[in-house]
């Protein structure tokens, strides 16, 4: 029981990270109906800034905390990720108003490869690490109900707050400000938005920018977690049935997916993985991504779709 | 001038039918095939047989069959190479397995284990459209990644699933040089496409193209939307398992599964959007850009580099091919998204007319 606890756990806190990887690609796919492929290589982008960054300002500045340090590069890397929201709106998507689903989503695989080359070509390519004081040692809970008690790995713990305050903060910012509900304007419908005066161009350097910051929040618990490497951007991949199962246009339903994709993801290797020769992971949630969308298309919290002829 | 219809009467309903009813069309593709395959083997060296020909015949195949399903049956896939896998290592089991079994038999047959397969993974587009099926088809390219890495039955207990084919053989005829290879490939992939061409001209691809503008009209007015988006899934399968049979017999001899990886499905499908979506022709070019273009890069960049008093090393390179990669794909899609095939069809419109534009 107390193994199964942990199993869950686990896979509820790695579901908790999945989901912040998710949330990235609803924020996009909500306000301009692009899905955006290239949200890994935003992930690793802001990582590979946010890394040497921290590493590079107290050479420059001759700031010796690491906090500061950290926070400096954390407001820097911000910056860039502004950069290349800008840039992307203003070179591409600007460009490409009223293309088809396909051509926008080749445009992000080709965003991906520019923002993978340019990161590191200009950040380097080893594999650098974010510290940011995360606690490493894993504590031991629950210690009088289950015998030997239930492992938490802390670092988790926290990744997991860390992602549920930042869905709280988004909800809110989409609900209550003025600018987010230009956002879910813009959303519905890109004509009528634009016929009462919202500035669809700024609206799409906002989401970017979004969509960057959680990126970039998605990349230091990651890369504080496995290191800034490429192999951050897969990571996109790994979230991709999680936007599937939750709605593409819902963000609570990038949560929940997220949820139902880690513990999936942990249980079918602890207790299926055995028996098929293991490294199932990759697949099972895709396959459970799949089977929930034979039953309900447009994923668990997503708009019903409608056929007109 | 000389690229004009005037006087060409269509005279009969086979004439009317023809692939290509202007005469300077057939003459040309007529003169490009002949070429292919008499006057290319006498002109180019090994090294171009072996790096640039073979792989852009063999992905031209493969990007074919993803045009079929994409581009005429409008289905997004980004499993394409989990299909081409199959295929190979489908075809790899009936040649070791079967005592004596023919080569070409066995690349044929895993052609159709992978279209069987293709039919499977595509029952979800029955349910699904759009981004859910691109994501659905994913779960078909992690599944096989996984199966031909970890189920050792698949790869006859080799380890990591590299396997190995020599000793090619059609007919007595042994495939061995560079040449032949270009020959046998070049064969295969005429016939196919001829095939292709054929297909989307029939009853099954206007169905095909029906389903595609809009699925629900269609069913309307009759169209079986399971017959025809299944039937598109089974026979761009089978175009993907032969490629990928041949990838792996043909081009690279012994391979193991990171060669029909998710990056060979998206590969695939920039071939398909660079070329041109519901093109046959479109995917020849597709395959040649992507083909050509890294090679191109790693050739080129160095020597700019030098020329400017710049060293830049390999990983350099490798960086700075990604970002014009993709900066070549996003520039492309802006300036032209409907393809090379359109900006082909857009400058014969203009030759039409040529020297006299009004």
């Amino acid at each position: 029981m107390a193994f199964f606890l942990e199993t869950l756990i686990g896979g509820l806190m790695a579901g908790m990270l999945y989901s912040l990887v998710a949330l990235g690609f609803v924020l996009i796919y909500k306000a301009s109906g692009v899905f955006n492929f290239a949200q890994g290589a935003l992930v690793l982008f802001a990582a590979l800034a946010m890394a040497r960054f921290s590493e590079w300002l107290p050479g420059w500045t001759g700031i010796d905390s690491p906090i500061l340090a950290n926070i400096g590069a954390f407001v820097l890397a911000g910056l860039v990720m502004f950069a290349v929201a800008w840039i992307i709106e203003r070179l591409v998507l600007r460009h490409l108003v009223n293309q088809e689903g396909a051509t926008l989503l080749m445009v992000t695989l080709g965003i991906a490869y520019l923002l993978e080359g340019i990161g590191q070509g200009f950040f380097g390519n080893d594999i650098y690490k974010i510290d940011v004081g995360m606690p490493k040692e894993p504590v031991m809970v629950l210690e009088n109900m289950f015998e030997g008690g239930i492992l938490i790995n802390k670092e988790d713990f926290i990744a997991a707050l860390i992602a549920a305050l930042l869905v709280g903060a988004l909800t809110l910012f989409f609900q209550k400000t003025a600018t987010g509900r230009a956002l879910r304007a813009v959303a519905d419908d890109h004509q009528a938005a634009q016929s009462i005066g919202i500035p669809l161009n700024r609206i799409w350097v906002i989401i970017w920018l979004v969509a960057g910051l959680v990126a970039l929040v998605a990349g230091i618990i990651w890369g504080s977690k496995l290191g800034v490497q490429f192999s951050l951007a897969t990571v996109a991949l790994r979230a991709l049935p999680v936007v599937i199962l939750g709605g593409l246009t819902s963000v609570p339903g990038a949560i929940v997916g997220g949820l139902i994709i880690g513990v999936g993801e942990k249980l079918s290797e602890v207790y299926l993985g055995p028996y098929v020769g293991g490294g199932i992971e990759i697949w099972f949630a895709y396959m459970l991504a799949l089977v929930f969308l034979l039953f309900r298309p447009q994923g668990l919290f997503g708009e019903k779709i409608i056929d007109r002829v | 001038m000389i690229y004009r219809e005037n006087g060409q009467f269509k005279t009969s309903y086979a004439a009317d039918q023809q692939i290509f009813p202007i005469a300077q069309d057939r003459w040309a593709v007529l003169a490009i095939v002949a070429f292919a395959f008499v006057g290319i083997p006498f002109l180019v060296d090994e090294y171009l047989f072996r790096a640039i020909l073979i792989p852009f015949l063999i992905l031209a195949l493969a990007a074919l069959g993803v045009n079929l399903l994409v581009g005429y049956c409008g289905q997004i896939t980004l499993g394409a190479g989990a299909f081409m896998a199959v295929g190979a290592y489908a075809a790899y089991n009936f040649l070791i397995r079967i005592d004596g079994m023919p080569m070409l038999a066995a690349i044929l047959l895993g052609g159709f284990v992978a279209a069987v397969v293709g039919i499977v993974f595509g029952i979800p587009s029955l349910r699904v459209r759009g981004l859910y099926l691109a994501m659905a088809t994913l779960a078909a390219q992690f599944f096989w990644d996984w199966a031909f890495l970890r189920i050792s039955w698949f790869t006859n207990n080799a380890p990591s699933g590299s396997v190995s084919v020599s000793n090619l053989e059609l007919l007595g005829w042994s495939i061995d040089a560079p040449i032949e290879k270009y020959l046998f490939c070049l064969g295969l992939l005429a016939l196919f496409a001829l095939l292709a061409k054929n297909m989307t001209r029939s009853a099954m691809g206007r169905q095909w193209m029906a389903i595609r503008d809009m699925d629900v009209a269609a069913e309307v007015i009759g169209i079986r939307p399971m017959f025809a988006k299944l039937s598109a899934f089974a026979v761009s399968s089978f175009y993907l398992g032969v490629a990928g049979a041949l990838w792996g017999f043909v081009h690279l001899g012994s391979w193991e599964p990171a060669a029909f990886s998710i990056d060979r499905s998206f590969q695939l499908l920039f071939m398909v959007i660079i070329g041109g979506m519901g093109s046959i022709m479109g995917s020849f070019f597709g395959a040649a850009f992507i083909v050509v273009l890294p090679i191109f890069l790693n050739q080129f960049l160095p020597w700019l580099g030098g020329l400017v008093g710049l060293h830049i090393s390999t990983a350099g390179v490798s960086h700075a091919e990604f970002m014009i990669f993709g900066a070549l794909i996003v520039f492309f899609l802006i300036v032209e998204p409907h393809g090379i095939a359109r900006l082909w069809s857009t400058g014969k419109e203009k030759l039409r007319l040529w020297p006299f534009p009004h």
